[in-house]
């Protein structure tokens, strides 16, 4: 396929869309599919047939359409109604063609003018619940891979990594490190052979971001990939995606199959002289994988533990070449860039964080989903306009940046998130997974699990990480069954300096982030669990006082 | 392996088709692995107990996987734990019978719907105590 021959697809399948009088669109992303959306699917389907409608009446699959709570979801797109927790038998009353007699749906119909839709902005979600992830003309309808063919026809790599400088896009893996200057390292290295890889391997507790995209809309990210492919002059590119994400992986390697069909993928891509093959790799469950050196490791088939920096993989990554490691987020954002510009992109956001940001909302709150929002709208507004605010009970934290973030108590609400403002308060933007919390939760009991999540993930190769974890998990162990003394929280506070200023890789570093914020903003739970022996949240169980025994 | 090219770097894969064919790694397995791959045996069980995925023991017939991430973890995924722990056995391990596994994972991405269980493959969702005993009962577990 050329470009030409793309854009006239890309009309056609438009067309034959708009012929239909209706498409009804189902979500099938993990979620919706847990609560029973393949059936209903079907039930959908069988509907059609049996009402004479074929022809006339699409049913699809979908990506996440963000509301998880409400799953399984049916979009009908003609009457732009959306209906939620829909069973196998509202499959023929989503099909009548008029809705008035069936009182039941009105009881599932979300209301699509609600802030959960309003407020968001979305950018990178922009195809997931439009388009059917397992079509590669869906996408293609859609406007996909036409900023591929942008970048070949008309910019030179130094033009695309430009696009992608001035737009301010920062690595959305968590650290938020510039990925045009990323780009430009890469690419400036004189080698003949390159690497890009997409870092899919999302072991963040509480979060689903990057499942989401790739279950939703997997040709973005093959898309972004191949333009960066381009711009850094690499031929080859891995995508290491958690091995636990059955349905991404299936969705990614129908994905990769259909682009080398078609020649957006592999040799000569758009009969341009540009040739960019990906491969998939599976993770097999090592939260250190997230670390790049270590995910590098394991693309190698070693033990994934991570390496000292520098060199960073820029200069020498997967077998000593250069690599540009991106995460999922990242390389969906880069097709949308290229299309309106670096400038468009830079139009959103903060001064120091462009753009939008993708979040998933879980714990304790009304709308549990997937999110996306401006950069730097407050807390307060996603948690309470967006997400619909804490259901009977009432706000203690917010927790996000899994493992290595912290706890936003309620006094930070109003805190844009951003970057910079996050870290600021103790937190880190991380990947995205916001979990909220009421006043249910044992402030010291979520370090303590936490601190159980970095023991089990360390990898063991430095002294820091391998015994502080430990060490660090066995007192608040003790402080949660009222056992600690008063000197043992001493102890817990000099060892998170130790292990945030000597640990090897970030894992280590940031393993005392959850313990730090919950002792800054939350002292006197700690205080209480040693010294009276109580748990304000009523959450720990105290091992029995023990009594001195009589000489 | 010849898909591969009988290469050392694709260990991992080797491992993930190995533990699919097999159901767990046996020592036997992961001999003739290091064999075929020209890897030193220590490399390939280095890499094969660093990842949580693969396992060195059978599996029972049905296997329950409970996550503990932290949204399950807020919605009560521990009790879930619990309650296998009291009616089969230990998380990380097979009752006696070989009937059933319980596993524990580390987020399994489902934070939507917590807490969440993969019963068999299949994911789930807000799963309560009696939602397992009704399951347990169905599958003959005393």
């Amino acid at each position: 396929m050329n470009a030409e021959q793309l854009r006239d697809d890309q009309n056609e399948e438009l067309a034959r869309q708009q012929g239909l009088q209706n498409r009804i669109l189902c979500c099938t992303a993990a979620g919706c599919i847990s609560c029973g959306a393949d059936g209903l699917r079907q039930a959908l389907a069988a509907e059609v047939e049996t009402k004479g409608l074929k022809g006339k009446v699409e049913v699809c699959g979908t990506g996440c359409m963000g509301l998880c709570s409400r799953g399984p979801l049916v979009l009908d797109s003609a009457k732009k109604r959306l209906y939620g927790n829909v069973t196998v038998a509202d499959a023929p009353a989503i099909l009548a063609s008029h809705d008035a007699a069936h009182p039941g749906l009105a009881e599932r119909s979300i209301d699509l003018e609600a802030p959960f839709f309003t407020r968001q902005m979305k950018i990178v979600l922009a195809n997931s619940g439009r388009v059917d992830p397992e079509k590669l003309a869906d996408y293609i309808a859609a406007g996909g891979y036409q900023s591929l063919a942008k970048a070949l026809e008309e910019m030179t790599p130094r033009e695309v990594i430009e696009e992608v400088r001035k737009s301010g896009l920062r690595g959305r893996g968590g650290a938020g490190y510039p990925t045009g200057v990323k780009w430009a390292l890469v690419a400036k290295q004189p080698a003949q052979t390159k690497y890009v890889v997409c870092n899919a391997d999302e072991g963040d507790p509480g979060a689903f971001m990057d499942r989401s995209v790739l279950e939703g809309d997997p040709h973005r990210v093959l898309e972004g990939m191949a333009i960066a492919g381009y711009a850094v002059g690499a031929q080859q590119g891995y995508i290491y995606v958690r091995g636990e994400y059955g349905l991404a992986i299936q969705r990614l390697q129908n994905a990769i199959k259909q682009a080398e069909r078609e020649h957006l993928l592999g040799s000569r891509i758009l009969e341009q002289g540009f040739q960019f093959h990906i491969d998939l790799r599976i993770g097999a469950g090592a939260f250190v994988c997230g670390e790049e050196t270590a995910l590098i490791a394991s693309i190698e088939g070693k033990r994934g533990q991570p390496r000292q920096r520098p060199p960073y993989p820029p200069a020498s990554g997967l077998w000593g070449e250069p690599t540009l490691i991106n995460n999922v987020e990242t390389f969906a954002n880069i097709p949308p860039i290229i299309e309106k510009g670096g400038d468009w992109f830079a139009s959103i956001g903060t001064a120091t964080s462009k753009g939008t940001k993708v979040f998933a909302l879980a714990g304790k709150i009304a709308n549990t989903g997937l999110i996306e929002v401006p950069m730097g709208m407050t807390l307060r507004e996603i948690l309470f306009d967006i997400g619909g605010g804490v259901p009977g009970g009432k706000f203690k934290v917010a927790q996000t940046g899994g493992p290595s973030g912290g706890c936003i108590p309620e006094q930070f609400l109003d805190t844009p998130v951003d970057y910079e403002s996050l870290s600021k308060i103790g937190s880190i933007m991380g990947s995205g997974g916001l979990i909220v919390m009421d006043e249910t939760s044992c402030m010291v009991d979520v370090a303590r699990f936490f601190m159980e999540f970095c023991m089990d993930e360390s990898c063991g190769k430095c002294v820091p990480c391998r015994a502080g974890t430990v060490q660090m998990h066995d007192i608040l162990q003790r402080i949660t069954t009222g056992e600690a003394s008063p000197a043992e929280l001493e102890m817990l506070k000099s060892l998170c300096t130790l292990l945030r200023e000597t640990s090897l890789c970030g894992l280590g570093q940031t393993a005392p982030n959850p313990v730090v914020s919950t002792l800054k903003y939350f002292p006197e739970e700690y205080e209480a669990h040693i010294r009276e022996r109580r748990c304000p949240a009523r959450q720990c169980k105290f091992a029995p006082e023990e009594r001195e025994v009589p000489a | 392996m010849s898909r591969h090219g009988y290469s050392g770097y694709a260990l991992i894969e080797v491992l993930h088709t190995a533990q699919e064919l097999f159901g767990y790694l046996s020592p036997a397995l992961l001999k003739t692995i290091a064999h075929k791959l020209k890897l030193p045996p220590s490399r390939v069980l280095g890499v094969a107990t660093f990842y949580h995925f693969f396992s060195l023991k059978p599996k029972g017939e049905h296997t329950f996987v409970v996550c503990i991430g932290t949204a399950c973890y807020v919605a009560g995924g521990f009790g879930l734990v619990q309650k296998l722990e009291h009616r089969c056995t230990k998380a990380g391990h097979t009752t006696a019978d070989g009937k059933v596994s319980v596993e524990t994972a580390r987020c399994i991405g489902s934070c939507g719907l917590a807490p969440a269980v993969i019963y068999d493959g299949n994911v789930l969702a807000r799963v309560t105590a009696e939602v397992l005993d009704k399951q347990l009962d169905r599958i003959g577990v005393q």
